[in-house]
């Protein structure tokens, strides 16, 4: 639970930090339209230089970046498998399943997965969640047209990253209260382990519900009105860098896409 | 000047059959400690959820700041005044960094950027919290995150704060930082403060203490007079503080202390005036 890294912002002041947080949410867009653009070694490369690129300028640890990518090592070595083996080709060996082919997809494969998941929590890692929302608020700004509720989206979404730190102290919480009375959560089957679950989920529901409540009555207090004539403490401005780094966004995808026409 | 008073308050919990405040009258002076002390179920949460127009009256009225909290129009001007701080920290932060938090308010009510900035970083400061405006709050402690709260009431710039057991989840340390805090926020701010709690300790620094009991206030004074009727204190399930039960039980032994000593300090003193000739001189 301890691992949980999703969503978890780290405080800092590099540049990645500094940018917008549109900007931000523009080039994950980017990146990860990019990276499906990729084909071959040579656009692999250039992807992993701009990821590289921004991982060591956003100065977050690697430790925190290998923590993210943890949970999703089963995923990332099923794909690898499964690619490995399905994919036409010559035979490693005569007879054998795995093909050139398919370690090459396989290798990318994971590459891309790696590269998708380091990219795109870079974004959390660097954004305070009020930024992003806000930046998410302004960006959704045209669908209010279409009274599609942007604030409250956006709110909802600031108190979702608010508590899950809330949330995931209880739960352990919780946990430890019912292994105290000699609940089980680690042998058994997976519907045994399922079940053993619902005296965890059934207390967090019902203090999630009051704690919704009590934060809706404390919203309230604060004078809390929806998001009708609400100002900001940090205003978003675009300074040069931004522009700077949506232009070098836009030589990017332009880039990967010729690299894809040419099929390298 | 009174700032907040309520007539003839009554009021019954939707579905409830049983009132839960039977015909309160009082008023409470502007730049008040306020303290109002009572057991579980006495009231004292309804009451306070009265001062801001979350809970409205089944019968009778509360005016804060000559405002009448039932009509509509006044229940925004009336939270703007009266700031309100709840029991568990957790469940009134809502942003997940601390500066961002406080910005709250004053973000709701549209005032300028900048001006959310200077009262940011007063309430802050103010709360003794300057140095960890960048922080996470699920990283602070409970008395940290509670001073958190106060300053997010703050940056309102309210008359009044009203604080329904903020210590209730506190170990001692973090309720000396946050009674502290108010206590302070009411000498030098001139901010009225109503602090609700059932810790006796705490309502030492008060003003006026009033005492509630099944929906009625059962007494009503400065600590000193209201602490002094220990009898009634022990009816309504409270405990008083040692320093005032040890005064009463020599007095009832034949000395004549006075009850106004309500620290240990004041309560040492006393009885060594009582003691020595040379009137408590160590």
């Amino acid at each position: 639970m301890k691992s949980v890294t999703l969503g978890q912002y780290f405080p800092g002041d590099s540049l990645i930090h500094r940018l917008d947080p549109r900007t931000k949410l523009l080039w994950v867009i980017i990146y990860i339209v990019a990276l499906f653009a990729a084909l071959d070694w040579y656009s692999y490369g250039v992807m992993m230089a701009v990821t590289a690129a921004f991982l060591i300028s956003s100065k977050v640890k690697f430790r925190v970046i290998m923590q993210g990518l943890r949970p999703l090592i089963i995923i990332i070595i099923l794909t690898a498998v499964l690619n490995m083996f399905y994919t036409d080709g010559t035979p490693v060996l005569p007879g054998w399943p795995i093909t050139w082919e398919g370690i090459k997809k396989a290798v990318l494969m994971i590459l891309r997965i790696i590269m998708l998941i380091a990219g795109t929590f870079l974004l959390t890692y660097t954004t305070s969640p009020i930024m992003l929302t806000d930046g998410m608020e302004l960006l959704n700004a045209p669908l209010k047209k279409l009274h599609f509720p942007v604030h409250e989206t956006a709110l909802m979404m600031s108190m979702a990253l608010r508590f899950i730190p809330t949330l995931t102290e209880e739960t352990n919480k919780i946990m430890s209260a019912q292994r105290a009375r000699g609940a089980d959560f680690d042998t058994g089957n997976i519907i045994q382990r399922a079940k053993a679950m619902i005296p965890i989920l059934v207390p967090l529901f019902v203090s999630s519900f009051r704690r919704a409540d009590e934060l809706a009555v404390a919203m309230e207090s604060r004078c809390y009105h929806g998001g009708e004539g609400r100002t900001r403490l940090k205003q978003l401005h675009y300074a040069p860098r931004d522009w700077i780094a949506l232009g070098f966004g836009a030589v990017l995808l332009a880039g990967m896409f010729t690299m894809r026409h040419f099929g390298l | 000047m009174e700032i907040i008073s309520a007539e003839n308050l009554h009021f019954t919990y939707p579905g409830d059959d049983e009132e839960a405040l039977h015909g309160l009258n009082f008023e409470i002076s502007k730049g008040q400690f306020v303290a109002i002390l009572g057991r579980n179920g006495s009231g004292k949460s309804t009451l306070a959820k009265m001062f801001n127009g979350i809970l409205l009256p089944s019968e009778g009225k509360v005016t804060v700041c000559g405002m009448d909290t039932s009509a509509e129009e006044n229940i925004l001007p009336i939270r703007r005044q009266v700031g309100m701080v709840f029991q568990n920290p957790d469940n009134q932060i809502v942003a997940g960094v601390v500066e961002d938090d406080v910005a709250f308010a004053p973000e709701n009510l549209g005032v300028p950027p900048e001006e959310i900035r200077e009262r940011v970083d007063r309430a802050l400061k103010l709360v003794n919290m300057y140095e960890y405006r960048e922080h996470a709050p699920h990283l602070l402690s409970g008395g940290q995150k509670q001073r958190v709260a106060i300053a997010g009431v703050l940056a309102m710039e309210p008359d009044v704060i009203v604080l329904d057991e903020p210590t209730a989840m506190l170990d001692p340390q973090g309720r000396q930082e946050v009674v502290g805090t108010v206590t302070r926020l009411c000498r030098e701010q001139g901010i009225t403060v109503i602090l609700i709690t059932h810790h006796m300790a705490e309502c030492v620094d008060a003003d006026r203490l009033m005492i509630m009991d099944e929906g009625r206030i059962t007494a009503d004074g400065s600590p000193a007079e209201v602490f002094s009727r220990v009898e009634l204190l022990k009816k309504e399930g409270l405990t008083v503080p040692a320093s005032t039960y040890v005064v009463h039980k020599l007095n009832a032994a034949g000395f004549s202390l006075p009850l106004s000593a309500l620290t240990p300090e004041a309560c040492a003193q006393a009885i060594a005036g009582a003691l020595l000739p040379c009137g408590g001189e160590k």
